[in-house]
């Protein structure tokens, strides 16, 4: 039942909160997206801390996605046993990266007296959750061989049965409570993304590559 | 030729007399808020010393506004791939050590204190944290050369001065300072605008103003870093940029800025200059000692037919162009060329324009008190106080004549009217001076009276804005006026 629960309920009330959450803020509160850099206020142990973390992460969250989207290219990638070798360790050292980085920014959060002022309770909320799901993350690197194989028999499965709304809990119970563990904050993750900093992912300003670089404005006429 | 209209600003320097009131009066309307407590806008510097943010000038350390590669102009600190890549971390950024960590004052404690034999004292406290601060240094920490051999001694427009030039700028007797008032300069070519990845920095097309869409803006923070005359700033606490806004609210209603308004000294000139802005690039690639020329052959002659239809097809009203052809900014930049653009080879093309100070080049200290002579100004670079090429490096690109152009003006200005008004100097001198700085006496009076005695509205010209009419193209102007004025949707809290 509990089981039912979490992996059959809980990822669309997660994704539901997410929708309605993020839409809601972009329409009324556009002015509170952004990242609310800290580096003003401190900036040695952000740079040891932002950029091995945001390397990392960014990076991982795009193999996720990869092999979600297109397994068969990612089995066939893997049929080489070296390729899978070179795989495998690479994510592992992401991984390491980015727990070593958001344990920086965890670090700083919590003694830097003037980005604790600057700070709300969510950020810490946040940090502590993303440094559990590193923490999980490199658990399961390491102690559950071939994640980038049994990711393809296992986790794509399962969401695409959460994307049928037909799920198949048993692709994620089978797993080991730890990894579980990592998949269910996960969840979390994608709950508390319009209610945090973490909207920010999605303000990356990719338009820059094609704008002007100056940007005048007329108020009485649009001119082209 | 695409003209268009700039609001633009002239500051007398030897009239600035470094009372902060400009300040003041800025914080006081717009930087009073939690997150904003460091900023100020407006703020007075004393020359020669580091500035706020602590050398805000030498853009080895911050990489502010362009330069030139391979012909081409680019951003110092990021570009389009360069902006897109190192966005985790900002490497250029001055953090809130190089401005200062605001503080106040826990005055309750003077009330609260028990009765005792020693005076009760308010303690400082950090505006970031609460908590208690030890005061190490403030934004005009250096004033009136407070500090000197630390804060002077580093100022980044003394390089090339010789170290005999150095030892007379800072010799005890003749020691020698003059105030740098600075604001957002509403850049022709702004860095700040050119660096934000969001698209979230402007310039009004109408008036030149430069601002920041709180709503676009994504804090990024590469305005900060690009705008090389730091005039861009972080709010912690919003998580967003701000900056000058050339107090638009008032400009829009008929005010003048309220740095200009309440400046005691009366040093500040406003006013719009019409401007070609099909040339903007090329003015700003030019090589360093012909930047401020091209700079003043942007700006185009407002009795000019062509220039006057040109304008008109782009929008601009009679008004506008009426007081283009009255401005005070047009006469001093322009006409006279007695102004000059603060550290243009920064090339964001500012339009905050200063007079160069004649004062402290000039006069001496003797015996019998302080003494001015005309003559000492043709005599070699040691017999000046303030060596020629630190102004040069500071408002002139490096280029000394046009420091000597102006000051040569200044100078056969004053000795014409002492002429008249005295009667100590022989007509001949003053004539020669007059032919040296190629100025007529009717010239020559014109400035005396725009800079001696100008009333408030010569010396601000604030065109009718007529933003009423803008908005009517979007909303019904009846609607704006009822939904205005409800706040921001945030309100600025203060907790200490
Ligand atoms: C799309 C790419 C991303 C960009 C451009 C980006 C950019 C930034 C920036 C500029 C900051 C502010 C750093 C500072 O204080 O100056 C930041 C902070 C942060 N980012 Fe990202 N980020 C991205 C992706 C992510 C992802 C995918 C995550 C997590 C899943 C994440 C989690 C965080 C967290 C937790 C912080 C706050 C760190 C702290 O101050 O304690 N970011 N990010
Ligand atoms: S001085 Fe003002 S307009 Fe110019 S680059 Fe800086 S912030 Fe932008
Ligand atoms: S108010 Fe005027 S005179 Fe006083 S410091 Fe400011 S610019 Fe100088």
């Amino acid at each position: 039942m509990l089981d039912l629960f979490l992996y059959g309920v809980f990822p669309y009330v997660a994704l539901a909160l997410a929708l309605v959450g993020g839409l809601w803020r972009y329409f009324r509160d556009r002015f509170s997206f952004s990242a609310f850099s800290s580096q003003l206020l401190e900036n040695r142990s952000l740079f040891w801390g932002s950029v091995p973390w945001h390397y990392g992460i960014v990076i991982l969250l795009v193999g996720h996605l990869i092999g979600w989207l297109i397994p068969a290219g990612v089995a066939a990638f893997n049929a080489v046993p070296l390729r899978l070798y070179i795989l495998e360790i690479t994510a592992l050292g992401l991984g390491l990266l980015a727990l070593v980085g958001i344990a920086i920014l965890l670090y700083r959060r919590a003694v830097n007296p003037r980005v604790r002022a600057a700070g709300t309770a969510m950020d810490v909320v946040l940090v502590v959750l993303l440094l559990a799901q590193a923490a999980l993350g490199v658990y399961t690197a390491v102690f559950v061989r071939w994640g980038s194989w049994w990711y393809i028999s296992n986790a794509v499965p399962y969401l695409n049965s959460l994307l049928v709304l037909n799920p198949q809990i048993q692709y994620a119970t089978s797993l080991p409570l730890l990894t579980q563990l990592h998949v269910l904050n996960a969840f979390l993750l994608v709950a508390v993304f319009p209610f945090s900093r973490l909207i920010h992912v999605f303000t990356y300003p990719i338009t820059y590559l094609w704008r002007p670089y100056i940007n005048v404005i007329w108020y009485r006429r649009s001119r082209n | 030729m695409d003209v268009r209209a700039q609001i633009a600003a002239v500051f007398h320097l030897d009239k600035c007399i470094g009372c902060h009131t400009c300040s003041i009066a800025c914080k006081n309307i717009w930087t009073d808020r939690r997150g904003t407590e460091y900023m100020w806008w407006n703020n007075v510097e004393t020359k020669p010393g580091t500035g706020y943010p602590t050398l805000w000038e030498g853009q080895n350390k911050y990489k502010g506004g362009w330069e030139v590669v391979d012909g081409k102009l680019r951003l110092r600190s990021t570009g389009k791939v360069r902006g897109l890549t190192n966005i985790f971390f900002q490497p250029y950024l001055p953090t809130i050590d190089d401005y200062y960590e605001p503080w106040t004052y826990r005055y309750q404690d003077l009330f609260d204190a028990p009765a005792g034999d020693d005076q009760p004292t308010a303690r400082p406290i950090s505006q970031i944290t609460g908590q208690y601060i030890d005061i190490e240094a403030g934004p005009n920490w250096d004033d009136d050369l407070g500090g000197s051999p630390i804060y002077a001694a580093n100022d980044p427009n003394l390089v090339g001065l010789s170290d005999e030039e150095r030892a007379q700028l800072f010799q005890l007797q003749g020691l020698v300072f003059f105030y740098l008032p600075r604001i957002c300069n509403h850049c022709l070519n702004p860095a700040c605008v050119a660096a934000c990845p969001s698209g979230a920095l402007y310039k009004r097309a109408e008036d030149g103003i430069v601002l920041v869409n709180q709503d676009v803006c994504r804090g990024w923070r590469y305005c900060v870093s690009g705008c090389p005359y730091k005039k861009v700033y972080f709010n912690w606490s919003t998580g967003k940029s701000e900056k000058c806004i050339f107090c638009y609210p008032r400009q829009e209603t008929g005010y003048a800025p309220a740095c200009f308004h309440t400046c005691v000294g009366r040093i500040r000139y406003l006013g719009p200059v019409l401007y070609d802005a099909d040339g903007i690039t090329a003015a700003a690639s030019v090589p360093d000692p012909e930047l401020v020329e091209a700079q003043r052959a942007l700006i185009l002659d407002p009795f000019r037919p062509d220039v006057l239809e040109g304008a008109r097809r782009n929008g601009i009203g009679d008004q506008w162009l009426a007081a283009a052809q009255a401005a005070p900014t047009y006469k001093l930049i322009k006409q006279w060329r007695l102004a000059l653009p603060l550290h243009a080879e920064f090339r964001t093309l500012p339009m905050l324009w200063y007079v160069p100070p004649l004062l402290p080049m000039m006069g001496t200290v003797t015996e019998h008190g302080y003494r001015l002579d005309a003559d000492e100004l043709y005599a070699g670079l040691a017999e000046r106080r303030v060596p020629l090429r630190f102004l040069a490096n500071l408002l002139a690109a490096g280029n000394e004549r046009l420091v000597t152009d102006s000051l040569a003006k200044q100078v056969a200005v004053r000795f014409y009217k002492r002429a008249q008004t005295v009667g100590d100097v022989p007509a001949n001198k003053v004539e020669k001076l007059l032919a040296r700085a190629g100025c007529s006496p009717e010239e020559a009076e014109q400035i005396y009276r725009l800079v001696a005695m100008p009333t408030f509205g010569e010396r601000h010209l604030v065109p009718p804005f007529q933003r009423e009419l803008a908005v009517a193209d979007l909303v019904d102007p009846q609607t704006q006026r009822g939904e205005e004025g409800l706040g921001p949707r945030r309100r600025p809290h203060r907790e200490f």
